[in-house]
């Protein structure tokens, strides 16, 4: 469907509005039916992490994490969207229980004939390092409520940047029923600064963004066939993107096609890695 | 990081309550509610310590116009003090009516 505009003129840049300068919150108003946006555990109910003060981090009202209900494509739906801004949206014990909780409410309300969809705007690092194992668990719970809700109902996954999307927090877009992606996106289980930490600079060098993002970039995602769908920054077209989503039956999910990404991993000499372009014929959407 | 409170007269009553900003490097959130009794009172949680009589500078100023009573909550990641008194009148351009 969507691929990106290839008219980027000055003047249809700045007429978008960018859906990527949105707070979480904002984020998921825009993606909401107007006027449908309820917030639950908002910032007044202080459901914020306990352990960061303890280390001296100031916590948020939110825990960086903001859940709606409402309404898509006037179907009932929950967005949970993270705050990328926020401890670069790294995600601890409250925050992934509020998402996860969210999933499985969902998940409740459909077994009881009321289908509820569901929306994860992905923007985090990861796993909060400073809440380690108790956010490592709250993640795995998120992976088991998007697996159980997925035959139910569609869970969209978007990816829209500046942060992307990294560590636990890659494997749950991946095991979304659709994912929507944008060009400053990133998807990757380690980010660049970890692989360059952890192997050496002549492995990556985080600090070359062509190289990065042309590795791990949305839109070399959605030609491998790992996003669904590529969008331009813009709040209009994000949001037909996600209702384009919700309408469509998925296909099979990602996850459960062992076979045919085991056939696609045959393709590579590991011996030989491809670079960017290479994988992109290798794996060209709806190909392999 | 540092905690600080500050206190200060009222005597008007604030009818709602708003949200406005986020954690962000440079930038803080503002969570706004009315209080009982005739006094506000600031909690400020910042990540940069030893800025105490800045903090008070910009609130003296901020509750010199503001009189209604409330409980307001900081939760700051370095912002200048020229965002900080953006933010408070923010959040109290975005109380419901």
């Amino acid at each position: 469907m969507t691929g990106a505009h290839p008219n980027n003129t000055a003047e249809n840049f700045l007429a978008r509005r960018s859906f990527i300068e949105l707070t979480a919150r904002e984020r998921a108003a825009a993606l909401l039916d107007a006027g449908t946006f309820r917030e639950l555990l908002g910032p007044f109910d202080r459901m914020k992490s306990p352990w960061l003060l303890e280390q001296g981090i100031v916590p948020q009202s939110d825990d960086g994490v903001v859940i709606a209900r409402g309404r898509i494509a006037a179907r009932d739906a929950v967005v949970a969207a993270i705050e990328g801004a926020y401890q670069g949206g790294s995600v601890g014990e409250v925050s992934s229980a509020k998402i996860a909780g969210a999933l499985e409410l969902a998940l409740e309300d459909c077994l009881r004939g009321r289908p509820v969809l569901a929306v994860l705007v992905l923007d985090s690092g990861g796993v909060r390092l400073q809440e380690a194992n108790l956010g490592l668990a709250g993640i795995a719970e998120i992976h088991a409520a998007i697996v159980a809700l997925r035959p139910h109902v569609p869970v969209v996954g978007v990816i829209a940047g500046m942060v992307g999307c990294f560590g636990g927090m890659s494997l749950a877009a991946a095991l979304c029923s659709h994912l929507i992606v944008t060009r400053q996106a990133r998807l990757a289980m380690n980010g660049p600064e970890v692989i360059e930490q952890e192997a050496g600079i002549a492995e990556m060098d985080a600090s070359d963004r062509a190289a990065v993002w042309q590795l791990i970039g949305g839109e070399q995602r959605y030609a491998t066939g790992l996003a669904d769908a590529l969008v331009e920054d813009d709040i209009d077209v994000m949001g037909e993107a996600v209702r384009h989503a919700v309408a469509v039956t998925a296909s099979a999910a990602r996850s459960s096609e062992v076979e045919r990404f085991q056939s696609r991993l045959d393709l590579i000499d590991p011996a030989h890695p491809p670079d960017p372009r290479a994988l992109r014929l290798a794996w060209q959407r709806g190909t392999v | 990081m540092e905690k600080l409170t500050f206190v200060y007269p009222a005597h008007a009553k604030l009818a709602s309550r708003a949200h406005v900003g986020v954690v962000a490097s440079g930038d803080l959130e503002v969570l706004l509610e009315p209080a009982a009794g005739h006094e506000s009172r600031v909690t400020v949680t910042t990540s940069v310590d030893g800025f105490g009589v800045a903090w008070k500078s910009v609130l003296d100023r901020f509750f010199a116009r503001f009189t209604a009573a409330a409980d307001v909550e900081i939760n700051d990641f370095g912002a200048t003090p020229g965002l900080v008194m953006l933010r408070l009148e923010q959040a109290v351009e975005a109380l419901q009516p």
